[in-house]
């Protein structure tokens, strides 16, 4: 039988909804207990909403001052230590995820998959590389423990449940490293629906030329109520913040509509937006690569089509 | 002596089409340009201005796998690497062995920084920097776009998905790099001359008691899913009329 943790991710006392969706990937092993672990100075809040989602039999919690702003060097040792008898240790594909997975499965001697975007079985995963050119399945040799991260944008969040799993809280005896010190977090802190769990996302591209220009993009996803993102060209031109950028290297997403202006569509790009439900196209270039995964394209100018659609969504409503 | 240690994989460049071979063992590497993994070269760059700031002394780049990763070293040592360390292996390598065999030149080298790219365009895997770090039992500052080095510690600036944090770690560390830590320089042709005379060693995995056996073997590879191809629209209203019929809108 398949025992899985899960590292638990959360900000500001809530859980993220990328850990509900690590806990439905979980589940599509036959016969997984599934285990949620929250590390946090005060994990009551988030260890109640992980007890909630469907699937999960147990949260357990670790409290020390020292998470109250998680850093993998600091959380690893306990995680680590928590796996104890688990043959799956899975954390999102997030820079969260990404950061804190492989520290573990090096301390535990355990192989990682990364980005698994389907289950096979309980040995055997699917994940995409060269930026989603090709997707590979991976076996683990059977009796090895396997750490993972998921990649979120492949998984629906499992539902929320009535009934609330135990919670447990333990204290693991790893010391915990003074190494590692955090600083800060500058977070651009703003309304918009957070991109990752959007439904509708309104994204740009080197074309808008300039941050000023980005506004009319911010505009029209205000009246839809969709999340900003951007192209690396827009966010290495410094049109657009880091935590904006969607790819290979960027944030992977799944809305159900994204809408791309004046964006070519690099295969790195393109990698992010796959599993969009439906892709809106707008550039210039009829040639542009994006074109030949939009559903719906059309060819124009951004900075007159973006105020026109704005209208037209203005008088509907 | 300050030394930097920096990774440097050889992988399929990424202006390449990928191709899935036919039957599905891999994908098409035969005739194809290979590079420096573009993260590599970004963590060689970010070595060789800490050693500009006269704050290192020495960059050693290493890389693991077939004979033809000399090719990339030598271009590591013509963008100004002072030396190379070749572990050769025609096995497949997975990042747990990869890091292993990093910590075996890190605990000969006893550098200040390991700098690897926060990952390799090829496997996408994102994993044997967090690995190095907790095996070598130091600190670890995953997709810098900003290092500052004082005295004993360093303090980096990392995109996470948040935006930007700020960890401060003490030396020595690995640090990973991400795209917007630097623009690495264009290597000249002198310097191609000059990195044939620079040392490189080659070492065996065997030689450093490491494992190269795989435990995630891969089974089969597949092309991705097409997206099938939409319709192109006139207008503004036209789009919006699609959309609203969808209720997207």
């Amino acid at each position: 039988m398949s025992k899985i943790l899960i590292v638990a991710e959360h900000q500001g006392g809530k859980l993220n909804a990328a850990t509900a969706k690590c806990v439905h990937c979980a589940s599509q092993i036959a016969g997984a207990d599934i285990h949620v672990a929250v590390f946090a100075s005060d994990p009551a809040s988030v260890a109640s909403d992980a007890a909630r989602i469907t699937g999960v039999s147990k949260v357990i919690t670790v409290a020390h001052a020292a998470h109250a702003n998680p850093m993998a060097a600091t959380i690893a040792p306990q995680l680590a230590e928590l796996a104890q008898g688990y043959s799956h240790v899975f954390g999102p594909s997030t820079t969260f995820g990404k950061d804190l997975m492989p520290r573990v499965a090096a301390l535990l001697d355990a192989p990682q998959a990364s980005d698994i975007m389907a289950v096979e079985s309980a040995t055997r995963f699917r994940r995409p590389i060269y930026a989603g050119n090709a997707i590979i399945t991976v076996e683990v040799v059977a009796g090895t423990q396997l750490v993972a991260t998921v990649r979120t944008a492949s998984f629906d969040a499992a539902q929320s449940s009535t009934s609330a799993a135990a919670i447990e809280s333990a204290h693991p005896s790893a010391t915990l490293p003074q190494h590692t010190r955090f600083v800060s977090v500058s977070a651009a802190r703003s309304d918009r629906p957070d991109m990752q769990t959007a439904k509708k996302v309104v994204s740009g591209g080197r074309a808008l030329a300039s941050a000023d220009n980005f506004k009319i993009l911010y505009q029209l996803a205000d009246r839809m109520g969709a999340a900003v993102g951007a192209s690396r060209a827009a966010v290495d031109a410094g049109y657009a913040p880091n935590d904006m950028q969607v790819g290979q290297t960027g944030k992977i997403i799944a809305p159900e509509l994204y809408l791309a202006f004046g964006i070519s569509g690099a295969i790195q790009h393109l990698t992010g937006i796959k599993d969009a439900r439906t892709i809106v196209a707008v550039n210039k270039d009829p040639e542009a690569p994006i074109f030949e995964v939009a559903d719906y394209g059309l060819v124009g100018d951004l900075f007159q089509i973006v105020p026109e659609l704005d209208k037209l969504i203005a008088s509907s409503n | 002596m300050n030394r930097i240690l920096v990774s440097i994989k050889r992988v399929v460049d990424y202006n390449v089409r990928i191709r899935v071979k036919p039957d599905g063992t891999g994908v098409i590497t035969d005739g194809v340009k290979m590079s420096v993994n573009p993260f590599d070269e970004i963590a060689l760059e970010e070595a060789l201005r800490i050693k500009e700031k006269g704050l290192a002394e020495e960059i050693v780049a290493v890389s693991i796998g077939p004979a033809d990763c000399q090719q990339q070293l030598r271009t590591a040592l013509a963008m100004g690497a002072d030396r190379a360390v070749h572990v050769q292996t025609d096995a497949v390598v997975e990042p747990g062995s990869a890091a292993k065999l990093m910590l075996k030149i890190v605990e000969r080298e006893q550098p200040m920084l390991a700098i690897l790219g926060k990952q390799a365009i090829d496997d996408d895997c994102n994993q044997t920097g967090q690995m190095l770090a907790a095996l070598w039992g130091r600190p670890q500052a995953t997709f810098a776009s900003k290092v500052e080095i004082s005295g004993d510690t360093a303090q980096v600036t990392r995109e996470v998905d948040a935006g930007l944090e700020v960890l401060e770690v003490d030396l020595p560390a690995v640090i990973t790099t991400d795209l917007r830590l630097n623009e690495p320089r264009y290597v000249k042709l002198p310097d191609i001359m000059k990195a044939k005379k620079k040392p490189l060693e080659t070492i065996d995995p065997s030689a450093l008691g490491v494992s190269t056996v795989e435990r995630l073997k891969a089974v089969k590879f597949d092309p991705p899913s097409q997206r099938s191809k939409g319709v192109m629209v006139k207008d503004v209203g036209e789009l919006f009329t699609a959309l609203r019929g969808k209720g997207l809108v």
